[in-house]
């Protein structure tokens, strides 16, 4: 059997998410359509990762919660909100499209487990 | 006897959610068989301390702006038909609330309503304000020497159990968990004791995923070509039926649009948690860390696993202080070399902002460019898209001063005749600010009480 082509898309092929937020911390679920993708994106999608593509917005710390049998990730990302949404400057006060920017992250996955 | 299930309804996932939403819910209510309850969570963490200000100002008022029009459509139906109705739309005046649903109650000829109203969330009657500044803030903010407009404990579900043992019809709370407005119902249905943590853990968990209205059934979901969701003109809103055992099916009103999916259900159990084992609330700390959901017929998802810990010995309380002004004002530039007039216009701004000589924040953005994820005074470029487009430019401030922050706002508005070409539809807000900080008080000194009209 020949292994299927990897192939590197971003997140928003392959995963949804919505984020919510309390005081300056943002939370992030990180959902795949195809659960057989959660060990893929565990190994990829990691803290370190998106505390780099949230670190521009002022994120200082990111803690991952797994929940394998959603399964699903849950990113806690402290500092993120310019201070909340009662003193954030940005239109979005609440940081929720931050969903949006954690989707815009490339991950390498199967051909095959691309699905909705 | 204890029922074989319990429907509970959501009306409103936040003060200002769809004002005929509940309708459709209340129409399905009808025909089900047992114990059925409506609730509207209309309360954010900042729309108490508003409300306070209203209150301050005109002692009738202070509670949800939108109760009438979410009260007067269903509530002759509800009464007649046994839909009991539980909410925190009391805010900062639940007294000034049930006045407000009784007169309505009345105009409606609905008859013999029994209104409860559950007090206590009010910590300004417990602790003097220095008392409260003594309690550090969860999120390290300072509050000495600010004014404090609100403080409110978040109150758990057993008042509104009692309220409803009593035989309230209307349950109106003032601050108290959002799920507690569900757990309350099922604690009065099946007599949970208060230590039975995995019973009241899988009714805290319904009432999580209740508590966004919509945001389970389809809303706040849709994507297109990615997350389609029929309808959305017409979502309906969410229907829980939870059993004695604690099991939870989640469903919505009939002849409705939107969707109930293991999809929808796992973007809203997740929704605003951080730690999935412990999610703190008054009744129970939640566990939702093995929770599996299943779909088991269209637009029906069984949620199942939650596990329960015993509750803190602490209630969780907002502090609300006042913030100072917050300033925004925008203006457009359109078609071609827009956006390089754009950045002209953002090339001014700073220039007339660093004269003033302020040290408030300010965020320069381009909307249309890249606004909402850039940093936090704006991005580094605005080179995201082409020169070509309709660009919105925007300066937003803050800070004690209102003059100041009126002064950047005018900056923009001067870019009218002082500005790059063809700028137009300036519009500017001056928002008086209210900023809120989490305390931790002691339970035994929060004392709820019950009181009917």
């Amino acid at each position: 059997m020949t292994k299927p082509d990897l192939i590197v898309t971003r997140l928003h092929q392959v995963a949804h998410a919505r984020a919510g937020d309390k005081g300056n911390r943002s939370n992030i679920s990180l959902i795949p359509y195809n659960p057989n993708l959660y060990s893929l994106l565990k190994e990829q999608v990691t803290e370190s990762r998106v505390l780099a593509l949230f670190s521009h917005k002022g994120a200082t710390k990111v803690t991952r919660y797994e929940l394998p049998n959603l399964p699903a990730f849950n990113f806690v990302l402290d500092d993120a909100l310019e201070g909340g949404v009662n003193s954030a400057l940005n239109l979005d006060q609440h940081g929720k499209s931050l969903s949006s920017l954690l989707l815009t992250m490339d991950v390498k996955v199967p051909n095959d487990l691309i699905s909705r | 006897m204890t029922p074989s299930t319990v429907y509970i309804g959501c009306g409103a996932g936040f003060s200002g959610d769809r004002l005929d939403a509940a309708i459709p819910v209340v129409n399905t209510l009808t025909k089900k068989q047992g114990p059925k309850y409506l609730i509207f969570e209309t309360l954010a963490e900042r729309t108490l301390a508003l409300a306070q200000k209203q209150k301050q100002q005109d002692p009738n008022h202070g509670y949800s702006p939108f109760l009438e029009d979410y009260l007067r459509p269903i509530l002759k139906t509800c009464a007649g038909s046994g839909i009991k109705i539980v909410s925190n739309f009391g805010a900062a005046n639940p007294i000034g609330a049930a006045k407000k649903i009784s007169e309505i109650a009345a105009q409606l000829d609905c008859k013999n309503l029994k209104i409860a109203i559950i007090l206590g969330d009010d910590l300004l009657n417990v602790f003097s304000s220095d008392e409260i500044r003594n309690h550090p803030t969860i999120e390290g903010l300072e509050i000495n020497d600010q004014e404090i407009i609100a403080a409110n404990a978040y109150l758990g579900a057993r008042p509104i159990a009692e309220a409803l043992r009593l035989g309230a019809d209307i349950v109106v709370v003032g601050r108290c968990t959002d799920p507690a407005l569900v757990l309350g119902p099922l604690i009065n249905e099946f007599g949970w004791t208060e230590n039975d943590w995995q019973h009241l853990a899988q009714g805290t968990m319904a009432g999580h995923l209740l508590e966004c209205g919509a945001q389970v059934t389809g809303a706040y979901f849709a994507d297109p070509g990615y997350k389609d969701v029929p309808n959305l003109a017409e979502v309906g809103f969410p229907i829980a039926e939870i059993k004695d055992d604690g099991s939870i099916i989640i469903t919505k009103a009939d002849e409705t649009g939107g969707i109930v999916s293991e999809q929808t259900v796992k973007e809203q159990l997740l929704y605003e948690i951080h730690d999935p084992a412990n999610y703190y609330t008054a009744d129970v700390i939640l566990d939702i860390s093995k929770v599996s959901v299943e779909q088991i017929a269209a637009n029906r998802v069984r949620v199942s696993g939650a596990n329960g810990k015993p509750y803190p010995s602490t209630l969780k309380a907002t502090v609300s202080i006042n913030g100072g002004w917050m300033g925004e004002a925008e203006m457009t530039y359109a078609g071609p070399n827009a956006l390089a007039r754009a950045k002209l216009a953002i090339d001014v701004l700073k220039k007339r902002c660093q004269n003033l000589k302020t040290n408030y924040p300010i965020r320069f953005d381009i909307l249309g460019t890249v606004s909402v994820h850039s940093g936090d005074i704006g991005p580094d470029n605005y080179d995201s898209f082409g020169i070509d487009g309709d660009y919105r430019v925007r300066i937003a401030s803050k800070g004690q001063d209102k003059k100041i922050v009126e002064r950047i706002n005018q900056e923009m508005l001067s870019l009218y005749c002082s500005g790059p070409a063809g700028g137009g539809g300036f519009r500017q807000h001056l928002t008086d600010q209210i900023h809120t900080a989490s305390i931790l008080v002691d339970r035994d000194k929060v004392a709820t009480k019950i009181e009917f009209i």
